[in-house]
C-alpha cells in the first residue's frame, strides 16, 4: 500500500483577521502555521492504513514545517514544491499531477475537503480527473479492501455510501478520526527523514488574486447581562425560555 | 443563457436568485441516484456562458468536475460578480477575496445564505448517461438521537473553558431546559471531550439557531464560521477581552461553572 497526502501550510488565525499593507495576505508575524484541519485527518487516516505514506505540499520554504510535522506522526517522506507565492486551485492540481506522474504509482491519494484558507474546493478532484483515477468527497469514514475502497458521507442525517476501485483520489473532512498528537521520539525520527525539494514556477493565474478585503459590521457591541435573572429575562424575550 | 444546478432547497433557490442577475436563466437538475463525475459530464455538455450552482456540498463537488472537465477555472462561494471580477469568500466567511476570473464558462458556486432566493421556475430534468464513475451504492439513514445541531432553535456550546469531558454536564443541562442542542468548540473535539459531531465551526457544524449560547468559547475565526448563523449570541466568558464579545449580542462576563448552573436554577424557579 502506497498512499499520498497532499497538505497546506496555513496560519492558525485567532480572533481577528489582519491583513499586509498591501491587501494580498493575511498578517503572520504573530501566528504560527498548522495544516488545514481536513488534512490533519488525513495524515492520520494514512498513517491507520499503513504502508508507505508520502506527504506533499506545495508552499514555501518554511512549510518543511508542516511536512515535518506530519512525518513526527508517521508520514515517511515528504515532497515539498517550492515557491514563495500563492497558486490557484488549478495550477496547484497541475504542479501536484506533475510531481505524482514522476513517482511511483500510488494506490490512494489522499486530500482534504478543502482549504482552511483558500477553500478552492476543487484540488483533489483536477488531480483525478488528470490522472483518469475515481474520486469521491467529503468523507468521513473510509474502508480500505482488496483492490477497493468503500467511505461514507454525511448528507444531513443520512450517509451515502460509495465504493471505488484502488487507486483512487479520497477528500476528507474534519471527523474522519481523532489524530494524534506528535510524540517527541516522533518528532526526533521525524528530522531525519526524506524530504524532496522542488523548485516550482507559478504560470498564469486563471483565477487571479487581486485583493483581500475584511468583511464589514464584525464588531458589535454587546449588551451586558449581571445576573442569572437578567439572562432568562432575555431567554424570554428570545421565546426560547 | 446562464445554466443553474438546483436541488430543491433553500440555497438553489438563492444560487438562481443570483444567477439571474447575469442573464436568462435555465434551471437544470438530474434524477436518480448522485453520480458527480456523469451528473458534471452533462452540465459540461451545454453550451452556456456560465454555470452556476448553490455552494453546498453538491455544487462545489460538480463545478470542481466541470472545471476539469473543460480545463476553465471554477470560483467557489462567490458574493458577487461585476464583469469578471469575483468576490468569493475565505476562512468560512472570515475574510473576502476579490480576483479576475479568465475563464469561459464561468463556473460560480453561490455562497450559502448571502442572496436573496428567487422563484426557482420550471426546473429541466438532464440525462446523465456517463457511467463508471464512483456514485452513491446505499443510503444509510442515522437514527436520530436527540435534536440535530444543524437544525436545532437552541445550540449552548461549550469551550475550553468547560476543561473536561464531566464538566459538560452543567452545559447539558442548560440545553435540556431550553429544549436545545449541545455544541462545542475545536478544542474539545481535538481533546477528545466531545465528538466531532457535536463541533460548531468552520470544519464542524454550521448552526442556524435562534439563539447560540457559547459559554467558555474564546471566539477564534474558525470557531465564529459556524456560530454566526445564529439570530442571538450570548457569550459567557471571564476574559472581558475575549473576541467572542465582538460576535455577541449579550455579554455575561463571569466564570461559566458558576454562571450556567445559575441560569439552569433561574429557569427551574421562574417554571416553578
Amino acid at each position: 500500500m502506497r498512499t499520498l497526502v497532499c497538505v497546506k501550510r496555513v496560519p492558525m488565525t485567532g480572533g481577528k483577521m489582519v491583513l499586509t499593507a498591501d491587501g494580498q495576505a493575511l498578517e503572520t508575524k504573530h501566528l504560527g502555521f498548522t495544516i488545514s484541519p481536513h488534512e490533519e485527518c488525513a495524515v492520520e487516516e494514512a498513517v491507520r492504513i499503513g504502508g508507505e505514506v508520502v506527504v506533499l505540499t506545495l508552499g514555501p520554504a518554511e512549510a518543511e514545517e508542516q511536512l515535518r510535522d506530519c512525518m513526527a506522526i508517521g508520514a515517511d517522506r515528504g515532497i515539498l514544491l517550492r515557491t514563495d507565492e500563492e497558486w490557484d486551485a488549478q495550477s496547484t492540481a497541475a504542479a501536484i499531477v506533475e510531481a505524482i506522474r514522476a513517482e511511483e504509482p500510488f494506490d490512494l491519494i489522499l486530500f482534504g475537503n478543502e482549504s482552511a484558507d483558500a477553500a478552492g474546493f476543487q484540488v483533489g478532484i483536477r488531480v483525478a480527473h488528470a490522472l483518469g483515477l475515481p474520486v469521491v468527497t467529503g468523507l468521513k469514514k473510509i474502508e480500505v479492501g482488496e483492490g477497493r475502497v468503500r467511505c461514507e458521507r454525511d448528507v444531513g442525517g443520512a450517509r451515502d455510501v460509495y465504493e471505488a476501485p484502488l487507486p483512487a483520489v479520497l477528500t476528507v473532512l474534519e471527523g474522519l478520526n481523532l489524530p494524534r498528537y506528535p510524540s517527541v521520539p516522533g518528532r526526533l525520527r521525524a528530522k531525519s527523514k526524506p524530504l524532496a525539494v522542488v523548485e516550482s514556477a507559478r504560470p498564469a493565474q486563471r483565477l487571479e488574486k487581486v485583493r483581500l478585503v475584511v468583511p464589514e459590521g464584525q464588531g458589535k457591541q454587546a449588551e451586558i447581562l449581571e445576573d442569572a435573572a437578567q439572562v432568562v429575562a432575555v431567554l424570554q424575550s428570545l421565546g426560547v425560555a | 443563457m446562464i445554466l443553474c444546478f438546483v436541488e430543491g432547497d433553500e440555497l438553489s433557490a438563492q444560487a438562481v436568485g443570483f444567477a439571474r442577475k447575469l442573464g436568462e436563466v435555465r434551471a437544470v437538475t438530474f434524477a436518480g441516484a448522485y453520480q458527480p463525475a456523469a451528473w458534471a459530464q452533462a452540465l459540461a455538455a451545454q453550451d452556456a456562458e456560465a454555470i452556476v450552482a448553490p455552494g453546498s456540498d453538491r455544487g462545489n463537488e460538480l463545478l470542481a468536475h466541470v472545471g476539469a472537465l473543460l480545463d476553465q477555472p471554477f470560483a467557489a462561494n462567490v458574493i458577487a460578480l461585476d464583469g469578471d471580477t469575483v468576490t468569493r469568500v475565505r476562512w468560512g466567511g472570515s475574510l473576502l477575496e476579490e480576483a479576475r476570473l479568465h475563464g469561459a464558462p464561468k463556473l460560480l458556486s453561490v455562497a450559502p445564505h448571502t442572496q436573496p432566493a428567487a422563484e426557482v421556475g420550471e426546473v429541466e430534468t438532464l440525462d446523465a448517461p456517463g457511467a463508471g464513475s464512483p456514485k452513491v451504492l446505499e443510503r444509510v439513514e442515522e437514527s436520530s438521537g436527540g435534536v440535530s445541531l444543524r437544525d436545532a432553535k437552541v445550540v449552548v456550546s461549550g469551550g475550553r473553558g468547560v476543561g473536561s469531558a464531566e464538566g459538560f454536564a452543567i452545559i447539558e443541562e442548560l440545553a435540556g431546559l431550553l429544549g436545545g442542542a449541545v455544541g462545542c468548540s475545536r478544542v474539545v473535539t481535538s481533546a477528545g471531550w466531545r465528538p466531532h459531531a457535536d463541533q460548531v465551526g468552520q470544519t464542524g457544524t454550521k448552526i442556524s439557531a435562534d439563539l447560540y449560547v457559547a459559554c467558555g468559547i474564546s471566539g477564534a475565526t474558525q470557531h465564529i464560521a459556524g456560530a454566526k448563523g445564529a439570530k442571538k449570541i450570548l457569550a459567557i466568558n471571564t476574559d472581558p477581552e475575549a473576541p467572542i464579545f465582538a460576535s455577541a449580542d449579550y455579554a455575561v462576563i463571569g466564570d461559566l461553572h458558576e454562571v450556567v448552573p445559575a441560569i439552569s436554577a433561574e429557569l427551574k424557579r421562574v417554571r416553578g
